[in-house]
């Protein structure tokens, strides 16, 4: 195998592959990225860690031999990644057991290859359901929901956005869910041509960050294949294919309030700067800043065993309030996660103290979260 | 030889009086007396049939009748029965039916455990005013160590012990036996022979003598089935086991002979250990043939859930996490653990997070031993409240909790879930 690529060409591609590769390589091949070289001029990358597979052709390579190979991804980064821009790079493997020779310029280095035959396919199977997304509604319903993924081991099958679809008020639509248990956050899209028939599936979360980097870089549609197993991202030249969470995401309808009649609109710019100014007396992640809302005015406070105790009240000029007046706890961070994807104006449902609250962006119905409130 | 001038105590104002007393200056005639009253500090405390005297603490109308504590039905067993039904010869452990032969107009009243608990933790709290060497050894009975107080209480611990037991029938509203002598051996059979509402003293200079004419079965640990051994042998009277030399009895009983014989003659070197604070609560089992496939391991698991479940609740605790313990064919031992998002007192969710550590380590190894245990614990009032993700734990601690209510009044088998069965011989 020899062919040779433009340093910019090729730092991209390697870029998206060696995020996937296995940081704590146990199985050493996994640490590698596997390189074929075909004879009608492509470059076709592969990384996998078993979970999730990237897939990448890459265009302008000039193959001088076909063939294919294996090498550690990371340092094969690190490389041409450190080449000067505008580079020509050269790799050139003579076949078996010989190094991969990486000629740039006058620099050049050997690279240890490993067996291609010890590369593990990642077979995805039959796919039988079809649907694309714009890449900005891809990064909406990331940027929306993942965040309140958990990372908690027992309960995995939180450990992903549950995609699907539903029927919202009469509308079909994509609905994707994410969830810990202390706070709910839902967006929906509506429901594309081919996803009336998906089933459920929970995308691991990982896979969602691969995805979301690589949505940012294109503003093509983003094609999805998906079976109950398995879900494959085609974004251009890219093939992102993941295996699905084995697991039942909860019952998630039941847990969004549907009666909470106490409503407090406030302005997002203020009212999340005053959260994180009276969280940060406390240095325990965990407190909660007290919100106390009387008419049109909000009272923000929060204490701590060192510091004693800090306040911020917010008035009629950035707040609507005119129910009863309540207390409620929550913790700042899962506050300021919500109020991050929202834009002007933050709107509150409660019930009562104690109860979940809903939370939304007062213009954009599409999403919606619910949030835990803390004893205070 | 002269006896020793035998000190006096009163038993209704534990007042130390001069040995010659008929009275106490209080009025009282219980007095104690013992000439080594005043040296003795290891003290056994039996709470005088605990569950029935709470009963009629709480239900005065039942003060004049015969109440027996315990399950009803065919299979119900007496728990605690008061002196009144003892005396119609009802005992504890005795199957209810023929308890009520016995005494047929006696009160059944079924266990309310967490109700002795809550008592028994009101006289520990008094107990442990006395000495920080308190050794609760069931829910009624404590040994407690007051050597070294008598400049704490400016009284020695006779005097200290009988304005416990006197408190205790003030404060809490039942009856103590207290026993007191140089160990806790001697202490334990002491508080068995004055009761109920007892002070019994055993000393050093009378314990071989005293225990000499018992029946072997007088100590405690000697079973029915080591008095027949013992018998066959030749033994009846504590006095043929303390002449053994040690010798002479590991040569009949083999290595613990020695130590029979020296508590047939009183001696006990225990120490009185204060119960340290709960860290772990834990229940494993050893299976009868090791096992290695996942599902023939998740059913003892399963079950030591449950009793894991049980025993969290007694104590009133709640999980914080799991620690799943095997033990393999060749004794090496394996621990895991596994944080829980919340806390949690029920079975199917320590299963849940134990399971997964289980599929991890079940790769053919053969296993002899599984265990699960709750790490760290937490106050029980904080398990399971629910969460957004599992909005349905409060009813299902309900519905435990229902369930267990159930087992404790109709006996253990009344509800089981099908994960605790084991697969009938031929079926799968």
């Amino acid at each position: 195998m020899k062919f040779t690529v433009e340093r910019a060409v090729l730092i991209k591609a390697l870029a998206h592959v060696q995020s996937v590769v296995e940081r704590r390589n146990t199985i050493p091949i996994l640490a590698n990225v596997l390189l074929s070289a075909q004879e009608d001029g492509a470059l076709r990358l592969t990384a996998t860690d078993m979970e999730i597979a990237v897939v990448e052709d890459v265009p302008g390579v000039q193959v001088a031999r076909p063939g294919r190979t294996t090498a550690p991804a990371a340092t094969l980064y690190e490389i041409v990644r450190k080449l000067p821009e505008g580079a020509r790079v050269e790799l050139d493997h003579a076949g078996g057991e010989a190094p991969l020779k990486l000629r740039a310029g006058r620099f050049n280095t050997d690279l240890q290859v490993l067996p291609v035959e010890d590369f593990p396919s990642m077979t995805e199977g039959k796919l039988p359901h079809h649907f694309s997304l714009g890449a900005g509604q891809v990064r909406d319903l990331v940027d929306r929901t993942r965040f309140a993924i958990s990372t908690e081991e027992t309960r995995y099958y939180l450990n992903g956005i549950y995609l699907h679809a539903a029927d919202s008020d009469g509308t079909k639509v994509l609905r994707a869910v994410a969830t810990d248990g202390h706070r709910l956050a839902r967006f929906e899209e509506p429901l594309p041509d081919g996803a009336a028939g998906i089933p459920g599936v929970i995308v691991p979360r990982k896979t969602v960050v691969e995805l979301r980097k690589l949505a940012e870089e294109t503003q093509e549609a983003v094609e999805i294949h998906l079976s109950d197993t398995k879900i494959r991202f085609d974004l251009g030249p890219v093939h992102l294919t993941s295996k699905l969470i084995d697991g039942t995401f909860p019952e998630y309808d039941r847990v969004i309030p549907r009666g909470n009649d106490k409503v407090l609109r406030v302005r997002k710019k203020e009212f999340a700067e005053a959260v994180g100014r009276v969280a940060a007396i406390s240095s325990e992640r965990s407190r909660p800043v007290k919100l106390s809302l009387d008419r049109d005015r909000l009272l923000l406070s929060a204490s701590s065993a060192e510091q004693g105790q800090a306040q911020e009240e917010l008035d009629a000029e950035v707040v609507r309030y005119d129910a009863a007046p309540i207390e409620i706890g929550f913790q700042a961070r899962y506050l300021n996660d919500i109020t991050d994807q929202i834009g002007e104006q933050v709107e509150f449902r409660f019930a009562d103290g104690s109860a979940p609250t809903l939370v939304m962006d007062a213009e954009k119905p599409e999403a919606l979260y619910v949030l835990m409130p803390m004893r205070v | 030889m002269t006896a020793p001038p035998a000190a006096t105590l009163c038993r209704d104002c534990a007042a130390v009086l001069l040995p010659d007393r008929a009275a106490c200056a209080c009025g009282s005639r219980r007095l104690l007396r013992h000439p080594e009253l005043l040296a003795l500090s290891i003290a056994h405390v039996d709470c005088d049939a605990f569950y029935a005297s709470v009963e009629k603490r709480d239900r005065p109308e039942l003060l004049p009748l015969p109440v027996v504590v315990g399950g009803g039905g065919q299979r119900g067993v007496v728990s605690s029965a008061c002196y009144i039904a003892r005396a119609a010869g009802v005992r504890s452990a005795m199957p209810m039916f023929k308890a009520l032969r016995l005494c047929p107009d006696a009160v059944v009243v079924r266990p309310e455990m967490s109700k002795y608990a809550a008592v028994a933790r009101d006289i520990r709290v008094l107990m442990e005013r006395l000495t920080p060497l308190v050794q609760p050894l069931s829910i009624d009975e404590a040994v407690l160590d007051l050597s070294g107080t008598a400049a704490l209480h400016r009284a020695p611990p006779a005097a200290v012990l009988a304005r416990f037991a006197l408190a205790v029938e003030r404060e809490v509203g039942v009856t103590v036996s207290v026993g007191l002598a140089p160990n806790r051996l001697l202490a334990k059979i002491a508080a068995e022979r004055d009761k109920p509402r007892g002070f019994a003293v055993i000393g050093v200079a009378e314990a071989a003598s005293l225990l000499a004419l018992e029946p072997v079965a007088l100590l405690p640990g000697v079973g029915p089935a080591m008095t027949r051994r013992l018998a066959a042998a030749g033994f009846t009277r504590l006095g043929q086991l303390a002449a053994l030399s040690p010798l002479e009895a590991a040569r009949r009983f083999g290595e613990d002979g020695p130590a029979l014989a020296a508590r047939a003659r009183g001696e006990d070197a225990r120490p009185v250990v204060p119960e340290r604070e709960t860290r772990s609560i834990s229940a494993e089992t050893t299976f009868d043939a090791d096992l290695s496939a996942v599902e023939a391991l998740e059913r003892p698991l399963w079950r030591m859930c449950e009793k894991l479940s049980r025993r969290l609740a007694e104590k009133g605790f709640a999980a914080g996490g799991v620690v799943l313990k095997l033990k393999t064919a060749g004794f090496a031992l394996r621990t895991r653990h596994a944080r829980l998002p919340a806390p949690t007192a029920l079975p199917d969710t320590l299963f849940a997070a134990a399971r997964p550590l289980l599929l991890r380590e079940a790769d053919g190894t053969a296993f002899r031993l599984i265990g699960v245990g709750a790490q760290p614990l937490l106050p029980a009032s904080l398990a399971d409240h629910g969460d957004l993700a599992d909005p349905e734990a409060p009813r299902r601690a309900a519905r435990w909790r229902a369930m267990e209510a159930l087992r404790a009044r109709f006996g253990e088998g009344a509800v089981v879930r099908g994960r605790g069965l084991r697969p009938r011989q031929g079926t799968r």
